[in-house]
């Protein structure tokens, strides 16, 4: 039998069982849309955050005080830190020929005020090198000076939430703010980030390191970031760190050292296992459309008895048989299949117009899979049925009426 | 052309054991016109099916075209029955949703024939059994007569040497009963081996020879 025969056969047996075609195609492409719909959002986060951490700098080193004894594991949050991180570790490490910009980070939280608008907001503390290492960009003004970090000045940066909720409209540049009991002038502006990971940029006053140090009395530093000269130099740049701090601290090595890199294969194993997980679950529903069509195909086969056992005593062979009801599978789970994607793409599209900042896709080999998973599960799901149907005895199946 | 030899065929039915067959021998040149007469239950259509290729004896040999046939490969088994055999049915067996033309392609499409020679060869087998004009009717448009002589043109599409039929005007009036045989006969008189079962005795006389069935055993 002809391949082009056996697909017309199968085809003209799909149209003449309008019911069992439906049936098959809902149960298909429910599975189908539902694990390409999730699939989409679970790719579309990763990318989303894996991107959002490349933004950070693709050589930035992060130094938080304390020691995390298992390696990769979540820094020491609550953990006492031994010994505290200072302005002179940092200092310290500006002779590192490995290190390109390095910025220390205080912060705290504080009352900002102007003209008797008040709000309660994240006070940064740290120096002209932050803009460099978290590429930071400038709306108006300048960002804080390059000066020493022990240094203080009453100058600010601020974020666009903050210009336009204590400035709305007025002129910004020159103007001065009240953070705590201190007044600091503002001479720039961060141009908006949109969501950022970590630390809301729009909400943020950033003022010289040695400023926020007197104001929140606190002489520890929260952070270091740390830009390495190049990709390769990075090992070194953490090296030369842990030495340094060591031979600072007493001989401890009592800091903890990220890189963008390892935060970034962190999120990504992540959250492809997320995603791998949500599919999986969606696939339960492909499990139910595979038994469905098994059994719709089963119901078909006691139906056609008669039609089978005839074509068997016309002189088709087992292989013959189970060529045309594999094909007919194939058939049906290919339509729910491309059903199921379109519907899928369909909500795709409709939960973009809800969100239209997140951005959702269905890469192209999630597109193709769900074919072939469609019609795999059709394949395997069929194979009992078609088994059956060959095995038929024909005398039987055509004294049956 | 048909050979069997002491042909035995029981059924397990339950406990018991149905001996349909009885050691039938049985030799039928080519070009014979033979039928097959006997009470009901006598083992008349095991039979059948047996030279069909649709059954297989329990115990005997079966020497078809000179070539045995009673273990054979299901697959060649399926070829042997498409391009020797043609079976004709009491009750037609034609697939409903299919159109008169549309039945009697199927041996030629499992065949795997290209569709312009199909359409020619079942173009001239509509002729043959007097229905061109009848090619886009589905069988239940058609009256019994007519769907008997669709499935004649099926059984014989692929050119058949040996044309079986059990009870074909079992269930037809006389008259069309008279109009199948005489088809069936032409195809005879072209050289084909024909094997009818009929309860008819009158029918039955037509034949060139007639063999008779009682309790799985014949007696000419
Ligand atoms: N598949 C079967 N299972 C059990 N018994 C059968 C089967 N087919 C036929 N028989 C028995 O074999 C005997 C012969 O049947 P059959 O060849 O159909 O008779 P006929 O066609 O002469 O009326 C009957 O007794 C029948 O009951
Ligand atoms: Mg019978």
């Amino acid at each position: 039998m002809r391949i082009q025969d056996t697909f017309a056969q199968a085809l003209t047996a799909v149209i003449t069982q309008p019911l069992r075609t439906l049936l098959i195609i809902v149960a298909m492409s429910i599975g189908i849309s539902s694990v390409s719909v999730l699939t989409a959002l679970g790719e579309s986060a990763r990318s989303y955050v894996i991107h959002e951490f490349q933004a950070l700098g693709t050589h930035l080193l992060i130094i938080l005080p304390g020691r995390t004894e298992t390696t990769g594991g979540q820094p020491p949050v609550f953990g006492e830190t031994p010994r505290d991180l200072t302005l002179k570790d940092a200092e310290a490490l500006m002779h590192s020929t490995h290190i390109a910009a390095l910025a220390p980070v205080t912060v705290g939280s504080a009352p900002v005020s102007v003209h008797g608008l008040e709000r309660e907001t994240t006070i940064m503390g740290s120096s002209a090198a932050l803009r460099r290492v978290r590429h930071l960009n400038m709306a108006m003004g300048q960002f804080l000076p390059d000066t020493a970090f022990d240094q203080p000045r009453p100058v600010c940066v601020i974020g666009q939430t903050i210009r336009e909720e204590l400035f709305s409209n007025s002129p910004v540049l020159g103007q001065w703010l009240r953070i705590n009991d201190r007044r600091f002038q503002v001479i720039g502006v961060l141009a908006s980030e949109g969501q950022s990971i970590g630390v809301g940029l729009d909400e943020l006053v950033i003022i010289p390191v040695a400023s926020a140090q007197t104001l929140f009395n606190n002489f520890s530093l929260f952070r270091i970031l740390i830009e390495s000269k190049s990709k390769a130099s990075m090992y070194a740049a953490q090296n030369d760190i842990k030495r340094m701090i060591t031979l600072r601290h007493d001989g401890e090595e009592d800091i903890t050292i990220i890189t963008q890199d390892s935060i970034v294969n962190t999120f990504d194993d992540i959250l492809a296992a997320l995603t791998l997980i949500v599919t999986c679950i969606a696939g339960i529903s492909l499990l139910v459309a595979g038994i469905l069509v098994m059994n719709v195909m089963l119901v078909s086969v006691t139906h056609r008895t008669t039609e089978i056992g005839l074509l068997k005593a016309l002189g088709a062979s087992q292989q013959q048989i189970i060529g045309l009801f594999l094909s007919e599978a194939a058939l049906l789970s290919l339509a729910g299949g491309i059903t199921g994607l379109i519907i899928g793409q369909l909500s795709l599209k409709l939960l973009q117009q809800v969100y239209p900042d997140f951005p959702l896709q269905l890469p192209l080999w999630a597109l193709l899979a769900a074919l072939s998973v469609a019609v795999i599960t059709g394949l395997v799901f069929g194979i009992l049925p078609a088994y059956k149907a060959a095995r038929l005895d024909p005398i039987q199946a055509l004294s049956k009426r | 052309m048909i050979e069997l030899n002491n042909i035995h065929r029981d059924f397990q039915v339950g406990e018991q054991t149905v001996h349909a067959l009885n050691g039938i021998n049985l030799s039928i040149s080519a070009g014979e016109y033979v039928s097959i007469m006997g009470p009901s239950g006598s083992g008349k259509s095991t039979l059948l099916n047996i030279i069909a290729l649709l059954d297989q004896a329990t115990s005997g040999s079966y020497c078809l075209d000179g070539h045995d046939v009673t273990h054979l490969d299901e697959t060649i088994l399926a070829k042997t029955r498409r391009e020797k055999i043609g079976f004709i049915f009491q009750f037609f067996h034609l697939i409903p949703r299919l159109t008169a033309y549309e039945n009697i392609e199927i041996p030629l499409t499992l065949a795997g024939i290209a569709p312009k020679l199909r359409r020619d060869r079942v173009t001239s087998a509509l002729d043959a059994v007097g229905l061109t004009d009848r090619a886009s009717h589905k069988p239940d448009q058609l009256s019994g007569g007519q769907r008997q002589r669709v499935a004649i043109a099926r059984a014989t599409i692929m050119h058949p040497a040996i044309l079986l039929a059990d009870e074909p005007t079992g269930n037809l009036d006389s008259h069309s009963g008279i109009e199948i045989i005489e088809l069936l006969e032409q195809f005879n008189q072209q050289g084909v081996t024909l094997l009818v079962i009929t309860h008819d005795a009158s029918l039955g006389q037509r034949a060139h020879r007639n063999i008779r069935i009682i309790d799985g055993q014949s007696s000419t």
